[in-house]
């Protein structure tokens, strides 16, 4: 045993350095300098050059106007993107049918319908950045009345940022909220009323 | 469930398997020392570190020797994992200012890190420093990974030879193994993650100002550096504490195939290997079919599962046609059923997706292929070896029927190989049966569940399951960062990783030690359709006898109350 312990000790130390700290930071490093917008977090920046978010994270909609995210578990209030999580409640947890039942009481009236299974349900994340295409245009109507645009109008937005299944087998299709979202606002007139 | 499902889980196993072939191709070179592509730049550093070490690559170690230096580096690598996690605020690159890890959560982390089990006690957003997750955490998804496929090289040179005392040097298969192969995949790995999406920042984090005015604080990591050799080393060690679910870990379809395929391509790659080794490519692929076919069965199971009605969904009249609580938009149910077996096969441990939320069949068929011993296809390294001991066990099977001493390979199994084989494997039901039963009778213990009813039994038997299985993942409403289950699991990680490997290093040296013989015409063939029903029937036998008590009193009795739930809505 006695004989393990100098390999031991310089052989943990070596990778250390090399796998710890040399790779990490040479991948950071290649990542600087061929995909800086993607290694610094796929953030998405406003006219004047604020942050407003990230194209991978979810974040709260609750205007009208906007089309709403799915329910989020992340956090206490829901979309904490430096605590993420799921809900982790069990099918038959009381707390998940009393919280679907509340979440489908306010969501019935929105659109035709079934409502589709992700408005109702929180994600692995809670930063899930997307909702269904089913969920994206029930929620078209609303969007569209808020903004005092044709509904035709929203669903095109809605179609311009839905992405289809990988090779049309890998994946699920799904419509990015954010950049939906700042694609309605473009294409909302300013003399619009924003607001209700 | 559609078409479009079905095509997505069968075509991602089949790339997984087909990419195993040259991987193991290429390991078996590295595995045997012979020169690879890399050499030119890699054969300085590799000598050199010999020669720092006073390692003599030439010599070979019995298997006692390679035991004692696989233990001696573990532990030295626990000490330091350990002490960085303490003292990561006496650490450089802690720009979020997290204090050092309590006694009970820094023992759990190092253990699991080092153990390749990489159980997540932790929320890494709000308690590990960046320093701590490149130096402590990455550098150990390469080096407990490294450490299993060392002990398969072992395991390997054992059937090879021929009255050998030796099973090849651990140092050596250490330093081959990081250097020609995992390091360079991942760093190829990481790059693509970058391109497409995955941040690899050495910022603590961003502050957003959303569109509706709300503060968001956007946590970031070096991610796409750990995300590669996360899954390539079937580590399954989130950066972030919603794992591959989280977009940043996963951030579309094509990351989420390519961190499937990686976890499972090597597992794979160490048979193909050790057929290459033991100059047994038939009797390697049949272990490969036994792989596949129980792969492709649990992942249907779990698909077919996670598309019943959820009860809450069904109840509210909404389209309960996918159970989408705990997954997300851009993978639907295909690809986390895909992943979901792949993750519990290969005691990964990532998820893409929240198991406990599963339907009860799907989070039960999950527990189950953990129990099965961690070998379809196991982890890089310790999926071969657990499966080769499942082969003696279904040779023995075989033997007592015909009345014939049994061989594998070319190597006669007899009583010792037997009785070390058992012992390997009944490691599994006392920790994982044992700890649950302590766990179920604990006020302490139970007071950490989330879901209660058989569901709150799930929840503690999958972690039993998940901590002696080195796999990881968790029903994770269970919070478990307090003193009993940090310790428990911990104990229980370091049995299903030594109290596992030891014996299979003993058998190695009892069978390297044996004379190499020929196949004769009594010899049980292991390379057809026979042996590879046979070896399933084994695995299954031994996983569902020992944990089906288990399993009835949890996710089987919960999906019965979920049938009955739907039917009188």
């Amino acid at each position: 045993m006695l004989s393990q312990i100098r390999p031991a000790i310089v052989a943990t130390l070596f990778f250390t350095l090399l796998l710890g700290v040399g790779y990490p930071l040479l991948v950071t490093g290649i990542g600087q300098l061929a995909f800086p917008a993607q290694a610094g977090g796929s953030l998405i920046r406003d006219a004047r050059g604020q942050v407003i978010g990230s194209a991978l994270i979810a974040q709260n909609f609750a205007q009208p106007k906007y089309l709403h995210p799915r329910p989020s578990a992340a956090g206490s209030d829901g979309y904490d993107a430096s605590g993420s999580s799921g809900s982790n409640l069990g099918p038959l947890n009381p707390d998940l049918a009393m919280r679907v039942a509340k979440d489908a009481a306010g969501l019935a009236g929105e659109g035709l319908g079934p409502i589709p299974a992700d408005a109702l349900t929180t994600s692995g994340s809670g930063l899930d950045p997307d909702i269904s295409p089913v969920n994206a245009r029930r929620q078209a109507a609303r969007v569209a009345r808020a903004r005092g645009l044709a509904p035709g109008e929203v669903e095109r937005v809605i179609a311009a940022n839905t992405t289809q299944p990988w090779l049309g087998v890998f994946g699920q299709p799904r419509v990015n909220v954010l950049k939906a979202n700042l694609a309605l606002d473009a294409a909302t007139p300013a003399a619009q009323p924003r607001s209700p | 469930m559609n078409g479009s499902g079905w095509a997505e889980i069968a075509l991602t196993i089949g790339l997984t398997v087909a990419l195993g072939w040259p991987l193991g191709l290429y390991l078996g070179r590295v595995w045997a020392g012979e020169r690879t592509w890399l050499d030119t730049v890699l054969g300085p550093v590799e000598r050199g570190l010999y020669a720092a070490c006073g390692v003599k690559p030439e010599k070979g170690q019995t298997w006692l020797a390679y035991a004692m230096s696989f233990l001696a580096f573990s532990i030295a690598s626990f000490v330091v994992l350990y002490l960085i996690l303490r003292f990561q605020d006496r650490l450089p690159l802690n720009p979020q200012g997290f204090p050092g890890l309590s006694p009970d959560l820094a023992f759990n982390t190092a253990v699991s890190f080092v153990s390749n089990t990489n159980w997540q006690s932790y929320v890494p957003e709000t308690t590990v420093s960046t320093f701590s997750q490149m130096a402590g955490l990455t550098s150990h998804n390469f080096l407990s990974a490294a450490a299993g496929m060392a002990l398969a090289a072992a395991v390997a040179r054992a059937f090879a030879g021929n009255r050998s005392e030796s099973l090849g040097d651990f140092w050596v298969d250490l330093t081959r193994i990081s250097l020609y192969v995992l390091a360079p995949i991942s760093l190829v790995v990481a790059t693509a993650y970058m391109a497409l999406g995955e941040p690899q920042s050495l910022l603590a984090h961003v502050t957003a100002r959303t569109v509706e005015g709300a503060r968001q604080t956007i946590a970031l990591y070096p991610t796409a550096s750990q995300e590669a050799i996360k899954q390539l080393g079937t580590n399954g060690g989130g950066i972030f504490n919603a794992n591959s679910a989280h977009p940043f870990e996963n951030p579309n379809a094509i990351t989420n195939l390519i961190e499937i395929v990686s976890m499972n391509a090597l597992s794979f790659g160490c048979v193909v290997a050790f057929g290459r080794i033991v100059l047994a490519r038939k009797e390697a692929r049949a272990l490969v079919a036994v792989m596949t076919i129980l792969l492709a069965a649990g992942a249907s199971a779990i698909y077919a599962a996670e598309a019943q009605p959820a009860p809450a969904l069904a109840a509210v009249h909404a389209d309960a046609s996918v159970n989408m609580e705990g997954k997300e938009v851009r993978f639907g149910a295909p690809s986390t059923a895909v992943w979901a077996a792949a993750t519990t096969g290969a005691s990964d441990g990532g998820v893409n997706g929240m198991h406990d939320s599963f339907m009860p069949l799907g989070g039960g068929v999950a527990m189950f292929l953990i129990q099965l011993g961690e070998i379809i296809p196991g982890g890089v390294g310790s999926g071969l070896y657990g499966m080769v001991v499942m082969a003696l066990i279904a040779v023995f099977v075989a033997g007592l029927m015909v009345g014939r001493t049994p061989e594998y390979l070319g190597k006669k199994v007899e009583a010792r190989e037997i009785k070390l084989a058992m012992l390997a494997v009944l490691i599994l039901p006392l920790s994982i049966l044992g700890f649950t039963a302590a766990a179920l009778v604990l006020p302490v213990a139970l007071g950490g569940l989330l879901n209660h009813g058989p569901h709150g039994l799930s929840e503690i038997l999958y972690a039993y399951s998940s901590a002696t299985g080195n796999n990881g993942s968790a029903f994770a409403g269970l919070t478990a960062n307090t003193p009993w289950y940090n310790t428990t699991l911990g104990i229980a990680m370091l049995l299903g990783r030594f109290a596992y490997a030891i014996p299979v290093l003993a058998i190695a040296g009892s069978l390297a030690a044996k004379p190499k013989l020929g196949a004769t015409t009594g010899t049980f063939p292991t390379d057809g359709p026979l042996f590879v029903g046979l070896l399933i029937g084994v695995i299954l036998i031994m996983g569902g006898l020992q944990f089906f008590p288990a399993l009835a009193l949890g996710p089987i009795v919960e999906h019965f109350q979920v049938l009955h739930a739907v039917a009188a809505l």
